[in-house]
């Protein structure tokens, strides 16, 4: 990638004849043509996220500059008071995610484990197509469902805890039910690359299915299925469109798990457009947050697998 | 499911007279030798629909190394994966006949296949060590079906690897993950894994079909040692592996048991023409 905007002079080349010196330098043309035009497309991608993060970091510098640290630690929301105060919509990110991924990294790797180690042949693949199908669902219609059928049927379950139905933890649900089927298709295809043989061998020395899986195949899998709950609490992470339906929009700072809040995406997606001045460098300043949120998420995920790695190679 | 300690979990009269847990020496007072540890009768086998051996009959003896050669595709790796289930793992496998571990048919529905396979050990064509330490490999497959103290398992583990000639390279490495040792190493860590669950037969299927000469000398030193404790059954595409460390030899061509008797018989006056023509490198 780094050297690929290098050009190298061919030295001449004397004892060969001309048509072979053609048809070398042709390729070497080839070549050339080759190297530079896929490494191009790679610099690319840096020059997008330098570009991107240079264009928020500067359009949302008059936020910053005006509020300072008070801009993370101010619990309320109130643009017609020029009042903007990050927290809410922080913890509401941070929290929402965190329950869907504790929701949902259990069921993913029940179905991923069922569905190699267990599941009948006929079963297997119109399981693993309905999987695949759950994850093309476009998130909007996950939130119309979220606000027409979740928050309801919380609110009936409990009318204490939930009094609206909505909130942080109906929208946590509702991502939990949106990741499950990204996890479970990654930790399944990275089940699916463990060796036959070792799991022959696992029950060749007699082990339970159940045994194979916790000491054999998982621990061999273990850089994969960390891939697979990072990439699940990614998308947790940036998820607009249905946490908006579902999380109650409440742009005071309470630190409960059931109540009303906010989260980045949705604040976002709620005020962006008619927000001027101000209070729309405050809203691209949350954006920079958040970029910087799943930034920092995915630096530990590369820090978890290398310690993972040294521990045990 | 997997029953305590009976070989049979539903049946206690037919309880194996050998348990995990009992000692070598019980065990073989019972092996006396040549007599017949597995018993094939008309023994047949099907990927599907593709019938992958035809009328099986042999007796394996005790506390023999009991080689299977042929040509690649003559089932007898088949074969070999029929004596502790293995191919349970995949539909569409099945079996018709008859297979006898010390008189018990394994192919019963009383059978515990977990115990069955704890009890009759394989290792494979490729090492196929376990993400965990090189200690925890041996350690793994026994915790499985004996409880023992700290202590003990530790003379265990290090008994196996001592049997495995790999102690003296390893000793210093135990917590170190089995699967940062070199491949022959590795292979024998397979073999100590396969003794240290004290089983009665162990299969080897190619045992030494990834490795260095160096290794494989190892290996059938190994193989040889270990036929005074197990009984033991060999794949392998080597005829001059199959002449140093078998007792007995069976010839496999096309799914089908062509000859088998002694090893030196086999080697010196095949009584069929395929064998000798296969065993002289006429291949046909």
């Amino acid at each position: 990638m780094s050297d690929s905007g290098r050009s190298e002079t061919s030295s001449p080349l004397l004892s060969m004849s001309q048509q072979e010196g053609r048809a070398l330098a042709r390729h070497g043309l080839m070549d050339r043509l080759f190297k530079n035009g896929t490494g191009a497309l790679a610099i690319l991608v840096l020059v997008l996220l330098g570009g991107i993060m240079l264009s928020l970091l500067i359009s949302s510098w008059p936020a910053l500059v005006t509020y300072g640290g008070q801009f993370f630690t101010e619990n309320r929301w109130a643009p017609n008071q020029q009042v903007f105060g990050a927290l809410p919509a922080i913890y509401g990110t941070l929290i929402t995610s965190l329950i869907a991924v504790v929701i949902a990294v259990p069921v993913s790797f029940g179905i991923a484990i069922f569905l190699t180690e267990l599941c009948p042949a006929v079963l297997r693949r119109p399981l693993g197509v309905t999987v695949e199908l759950l994850a093309g669902i476009p998130s909007i219609i996950y939130g119309m469902w979220g606000v027409l059928v979740l928050a309801p049927l919380l609110q009936w379950l409990s009318p204490t805890i939930f009094p609206t139905g909505t909130g942080l933890l109906t929208a946590g649900i509702i991502l939990a039910v949106m990741i499950i089927p990204f996890i479970t298709a990654t930790v399944r295809d990275v089940m699916n690359t463990v060796p036959a043989v070792l799991r022959e061998s696992a029950y060749g020395v007699g082990c339970t299915t159940w045994e194979v899986v916790r000491s054999v195949v998982l621990p061999s899998i273990r850089v994969g299925m960390v891939g697979g709950v990072i990439l699940g609490l990614g998308r947790a992470l940036g998820e607009t469109m249905a946490v908006t339906f579902v999380i109650g929009n409440n742009l005071f700072f309470s630190a409960t798990l059931t109540g009303q809040g906010t989260s980045i995406a949705a604040l976002i997606a709620t005020q962006f457009n008619e927000s001027t001045g101000v209070q729309r460098s405050a809203l691209l300043a949350l954006g920079l947050i958040l970029f910087l949120i799943t930034f920092a998420v995915l630096a530990c995920a590369r820090l978890m697998l290398k310690r993972m790695q040294r521990r045990m190679p | 499911m997997p029953s305590t300690n009976a070989y049979s979990a539903s049946t206690p009269e037919t309880k194996p007279q050998v348990t995990p847990g009992v000692t070598l020496a019980e065990r073989g007072a019972k092996n006396t030798p040549n007599s017949t540890k597995l018993l094939v009768e008309d023994l047949n086998f099907y990927y599907g629909k593709f019938h992958a051996l035809k009328n099986i009959s042999m007796e394996i003896p005790a506390n023999e190394v009991t080689a299977f050669i042929g040509p690649s595709g003559c089932g007898k790796s088949t074969l070999l994966r029929c004596f502790n289930r293995i191919h349970d793992l995949y539909p569409n496998m099945h079996t018709k006949g008859r297979l006898m571990l010390d008189g018990y048919d394994i192919n019963d529905r009383s059978i515990d296949i977990n115990l069955l396979r704890a009890r009759v050990g394989m290792v494979f064509q490729r090492p196929t060590p376990f993400p965990m330490s090189v200690f925890d490999n041996i350690a793994f497959g026994v915790k499985l079906y004996e409880r023992l103290p700290r202590r003990e398992m530790e003379e265990r583990v290090e008994w196996a690897l001592r049997k495995a000639a790999l102690w003296d390279e390893v000793k210093d490495k135990l917590r170190q993950s089995g699967q940062a040792l070199s491949g022959g190493q590795q292979q024998r860590l397979c073999i100590a894994r396969s003794i240290a669950v004290r089983p009665e037969v162990i299969l080897l299927d190619e045992p030494t079909s990834a490795l260095d000469p160096i290794s494989t000398g190892y290996i059938e030193d190994l193989v040889n040692e270990l036929k005074q404790d197990y009984t033991i059954v060999i794949v392998t595409h080597n005829m001059q592996q199959a002449a140093r460390v078998s007792d007995m030899t069976a010839f496999m061509y096309l799914g089908e048991l062509i000859e088998y008797d002694r090893t030196s018989k086999i080697f010196t006056q095949p009584r069929n023409k395929q064998t000798e023509d296969y065993i002289t490198g006429r291949y046909g």
